[in-house]
């Protein structure tokens, strides 16, 4: 499983963040997502998928 | 007064419980999932409106670059919105990222987390101050407003001394019942006090958010610019946690099950939160927003130029988000994307200190006194049935 996230779309929510710190980030400069893990391993596949629902602003994604 | 007027639909809750949307909002949901409703307010008791109140129609619409917070051409910006000096809320991209992006890093879950400590200490202090005062008490006067209201006070960099006059003005904006004149009064008098810190800060920026603003991003962001976000965080920082705080803590004295979880188990208070402001949705709509072409939504078309309401409370209550008894208070339930802040790119900005705030403060004082309970009966209570932000107007409590 593999993480996308778009910076451009991303408005710091932080809601990825408190779904899986492990995965998501902000960075310090601009409060935008960062990727810790691009590839998270099987058991966070669900809270992968809450991070997509809650994103505000579609800036994630999943590939399988 | 201004409480005989009739509340409009989008505003309206069930007065038997007063957490809950109005049954027409429930009734239009299955029913009429898009329609076509008054929405008098002073500046206009002819207004229409498209109100929304599906869960993913909602959610949709607020995340559809086609609709836009920005007035129209022909529209007084007071008329349908919020009468607070231009900000955030009522531009679009790429303007509106231009405005966000200086205030993002300022909000991250790493920020507020650092700010804990202070917000424990806050908390700690007011309640402190209740003790020793003794019962009774204001819970909204005492608690649910000084603790957000020196946290955003110490966060922007406003005087704490300053609160009486901003917090009258903040009333008077939110309130859709006032006359219009009263409304521009209070936006131009906020915006005037924002100015003078402003300028304050530009010629000496202090440590706190809006010196930092000014060092960092002081090059693009005009004195207006400034205005605008500064205005923003002081009323949308304090106003909206103080009605969650007072409305959640008389729901969960209502609910004693459901309060002693949130009072004894600090596991369950991060969820328990997200359940209060899904339950309570206090924003009832944020903002109004204009179809900028046609739209088909539900099955029906919005024309360009019309105004849409995205009702929350009821959205948040749709089965399509929560199959199993949305209805029901359960602090216990996995949190769900509820719509609470919004959703798109306008979604709460400052929603991580919001809930660092309430999961600090609810506890606490849940814990400080054991036996809190209502010192009028429940019947009694009287809410805020115009302003933008739900809650009560007081709540008179002892222990």
């Amino acid at each position: 499983m593999r993480v996308v996230v778009d910076r451009t779309r991303c408005i710091g929510s932080g809601q990825c963040v408190m779904t899986d710190p492990e995965v998501f980030d902000q960075d310090e400069d601009e409060g935008l997502v960062v990727l810790r893990t691009p590839e998270p391993p099987e058991s966070a596949r669900e809270r992968m998928r809450a991070a997509v629902a809650l994103c505000p602003s579609a800036a994630i994604r999943l590939e399988e | 007064m201004p409480e005989t007027r009739p509340v409009p639909l989008p505003y309206r809750r069930e007065r038997s419980w007063p957490f809950a949307p109005a049954a027409e909002l429930v009734r239009l949901r299955s029913e009429e999932p898009l329609s076509r409703i008054p929405m008098p307010i002073p500046a206009d008791p002819d207004l229409r409106v498209w109100l929304a109140t599906r869960y993913s129609d909602v959610r949709g619409i607020m995340a559809d670059p086609r609709f836009s917070n920005a007035p129209g051409p022909d529209e007084p910006r007071t008329r349908t919105r919020s009468a607070t000096p231009p900000s955030l809320l009522g531009v679009d991209p790429p303007e509106h990222t231009r405005l966000r992006r200086p205030l993002t890093r300022e909000f991250t879950v790493r920020g507020v987390n650092a700010m804990r400590t202070r917000i424990e200490e806050i908390v700690a202090d007011r309640l402190a101050a209740m003790e020793r005062a003794g019962p009774p008490a204001d819970l909204l006067r005492d608690f649910a407003l000084p603790v957000p209201v020196l946290v955003i006070c110490e966060l922007l960099g406003v005087p704490y001394r300053d609160r009486g006059d901003f917090r009258r003005r903040s009333d008077t904006l939110l309130d859709h019942s006032l006359g219009q004149e009263e409304r521009a009064r209070a936006a131009e008098e906020t915006a005037a006090y924002m100015r003078a810190l402003v300028q304050r800060h530009r010629a000496d920026p202090g440590p706190e958010l809006l010196g930092r603003l000014v060092r960092e991003h002081g090059a693009v962001l005009t004195d207006a610019d400034l205005v605008g976000l500064g205005s923003l965080l002081l009323v949308g920082g304090h106003e909206t946690t103080a009605n969650m705080l007072a409305l959640g803590t008389l729901l969960l004295l209502r609910s004693p099950d459901q309060l002693a979880v949130v009072r004894d188990d600090p596991d369950a208070v991060a969820p328990a939160v997200e359940e209060l402001l899904r339950y309570l949705s206090i924003v009832h709509f944020g903002v109004i927003r204009r179809a900028t072409e046609d739209v088909t939504v539900a099955g029906r078309l919005v024309r360009a130029g019309e105004l849409v309401v995205c009702s929350l409370p009821s959205a948040n209550r749709d089965r399509d988000l929560l199959p199993d008894q949305p209805d029901r208070l359960d602090v216990t339930r996995r949190p769900v994307p509820h719509v609470a802040f919004g959703h798109g790119v306008h979604q709460c900005v400052g929603q991580q200190l919001a809930r660092a705030e309430l999961r600090i403060a609810l506890p606490a004082l849940l814990r400080r006194f054991p036996d809190l309970r209502l010192d009028v009966p429940f019947e009694r209570i009287r809410y805020r049935d115009h302003a933008l932000v739900y809650g009560v107007v007081s709540l008179p409590v002892r222990w």
